[in-house]
């Protein structure tokens, strides 16, 4: 595409919506105490694999 | 939803259901942004011609770059749809508590200007440590309530834990023995000014906690006015060496020196870069969430210098990549093609549903950012039934905490971060508005900018 350039492609893991497990570092959504957010945290399952 | 922005000479859009990231140039930019108008569909020919018009290309042009947005749009890579799915399909189990906040030590050392603990009391007035039986019974709280959950958090915190060590020590020790008798994986973290840190401690402290979060504002001037002791003076030359030797032995394990800004000090990257100049390269920096009026609190009109900080700090960083000055700053970090999964992007925290923080009485809180505030007031270790925790929590607002879901939050569904930020901070919004689903409007501002932010990042080291 002349214009447009696809920097990267569609994120499965939210397109597939799997069942959770509840496994996951708890975030902090004010960041205040951890700086983990749902933006920079890993799913644990991938971690683990 | 497709979110297009400028950075620098930048042109960007973003997909918040594909999470697709592209770069446009001018033509394709004012295509995307005649579809968005549009609600996602084709332009008509007078505004063909207008963007042709404004563009300076032919309408046949015009028309190939939009021929090119519908092919993305039937791939879903853009104006994907939004995902419809149960929260029952996505987390069959329910969730449990598997995460406490175990409050050491309600005293500091420090006396921050715009601690949100009462400079240690979280406004009780009374300065009290944790002793080792309701830390105890605390770790035993969370087995029992975790369910079938293995990975458990404890994070360690003040006050300053340090100034309750032997406490620290025991509750370590005990966590080491109860994890694996109850098949539990306890992950401890642990939260100090470094005011205490010594060579042992630092030993002890790399050895047995998985994380550690560091408490520093950054220049001298910064964290002596902000962060003096209780004799009102300046804390800098007896943390920075603490904290500075620390990351030096702490290596590649996990790690954050974060700070925090106020309306005092806005240039903020001054402060990350000062940090990163002297060795230390995991960092965050948060905004102060303070009470309006205290002079310290972010206001609406400090918002566009501190816009211009995240870029120059965005700027510095790239520069920095791949060099010895390389550092790490949280919130520019985003994972685009991994994550977590969708249920956790919708829910956040868990606060007061897998989350809770336990004070050196023994009160359970649903997050730490309550504590202090009675009427939340969970139970107490002491009095739950470890053999029916969940009918033995009073639960104050526990409908409210179950049903804080992204989803059910109408003023985050327009929003194209909101897979980022899972409709922020519930304490956070009960503060500012009195809504435990209410928004923080500044907090959503900043938190949206901190993403363009490291969208951009991601597109630079794509492009490359």
């Amino acid at each position: 595409m002349k214009n447009i350039k696809i920097l990267n492609s569609v994120n499965k893991t939210i397109r597939k919506g799997g069942a959770a497990c509840g496994e996951c570092q708890t975030s902090c959504q004010s960041a205040c105490k951890t700086s983990c957010t749902v933006a920079n945290q890993k799913c644990e399952q991938i971690k683990r694999d | 939803m497709v979110h297009i922005f400028q950075f620098k000479a930048d042109t960007l859009a973003y997909d918040t259901e594909s999470q697709a990231l592209l770069e446009l140039d001018q033509l394709a930019a004012a295509c995307l942004k005649a579809f968005i108008d549009e609600g996602g569909k084709r332009p008509t020919e007078e505004t063909v011609e207008a963007i042709g018009a404004a563009c300076d290309v032919s309408i046949a042009e015009a028309n190939r770059c939009l021929d090119d947005i519908e092919t993305l749009k039937s791939e879903g890579v853009l104006f994907a749809s939004d995902i419809d799915v149960s929260l029952e399909q996505l987390y069959p189990d329910q969730p449990v508590i598997k995460s406490m906040c175990l409050h050491i030590c309600h005293d500091c050392n420090l006396r921050c200007r715009y601690c949100f603990a009462g400079t240690g009391d979280f406004g009780t007035g009374d300065r009290s440590l944790l002793d080792v039986e309701t830390g105890r019974r605390a770790i035993d709280f969370l087995i029992a309530a975790s369910g079938n959950r293995i990975h458990l958090d404890v994070d360690f915190f003040g006050g300053e834990p340090l100034l309750n060590w032997p406490v620290v020590t025991e509750l370590v020790d005990y966590c080491e023995k109860e994890g694996p008798k109850h098949g539990k994986e306890l992950r401890l973290t642990i939260t100090t000014n470094g005011v205490l840190l010594d060579e042992d401690k630092t030993e002890y402290i790399n050895q047995h906690f998985k994380n550690v979060v560091l408490s520093l504002d950054g220049r001298p001037e910064v964290q002596n006015q902000m962060r003096p002791n209780a004799g009102n003076r300046g804390s800098y030359d007896v943390v920075m060496p603490h904290i500075k030797s620390f990351v030096e032995r702490r290596g590649d394990k996990e790690h954050y020196v974060r700070g925090t800004f106020t309306r005092l000090f806005p240039d903020f990257s001054k402060d990350v870069i000062h940090m990163a100049d002297l060795g230390m390269r995991q960092l965050s920096m948060e905004p102060v969430v303070a009470p309006p009026g205290s002079g310290y609190e972010i206001r609406e009109e400090d918002l566009p210098e501190i816009m211009l900080e995240y870029e120059r700090l965005a700027e510095d960083l790239l520069s920095k990549e791949g060099t010895q000055n390389a550092y790490n700053f949280f919130h520019f970090n985003i994972d685009l093609t991994g994550g977590p999964c969708l249920y956790k992007r919708l829910k956040g925290c868990g606060v007061g549903t897998e989350y809770c923080a336990v004070t050196p009485a023994g009160d359970i809180y649903p997050c730490h950012q309550f504590v202090g505030e009675k009427e939340f007031i969970m139970g107490n270790v002491h009095e739950v039934d470890l053999n029916d925790v969940y009918g033995s929590l009073t639960m104050p607002h526990a409908e409210a905490f179950a049903q804080l879901i992204l989803p059910d939050k109408p003023d985050c569904q327009e929003c194209w971060a909101k897979y980022y930020c899972s409709g922020g901070c519930a304490a956070n919004a009960w503060h500012a508005t009195g809504d435990l689903n209410g928004v923080y409007e500044i907090g959503c501002q900043l938190t949206r900018k901190r993403l363009e932010c490291a969208l951009w990042l991601e597109a630079k080291r794509l492009s490359e």
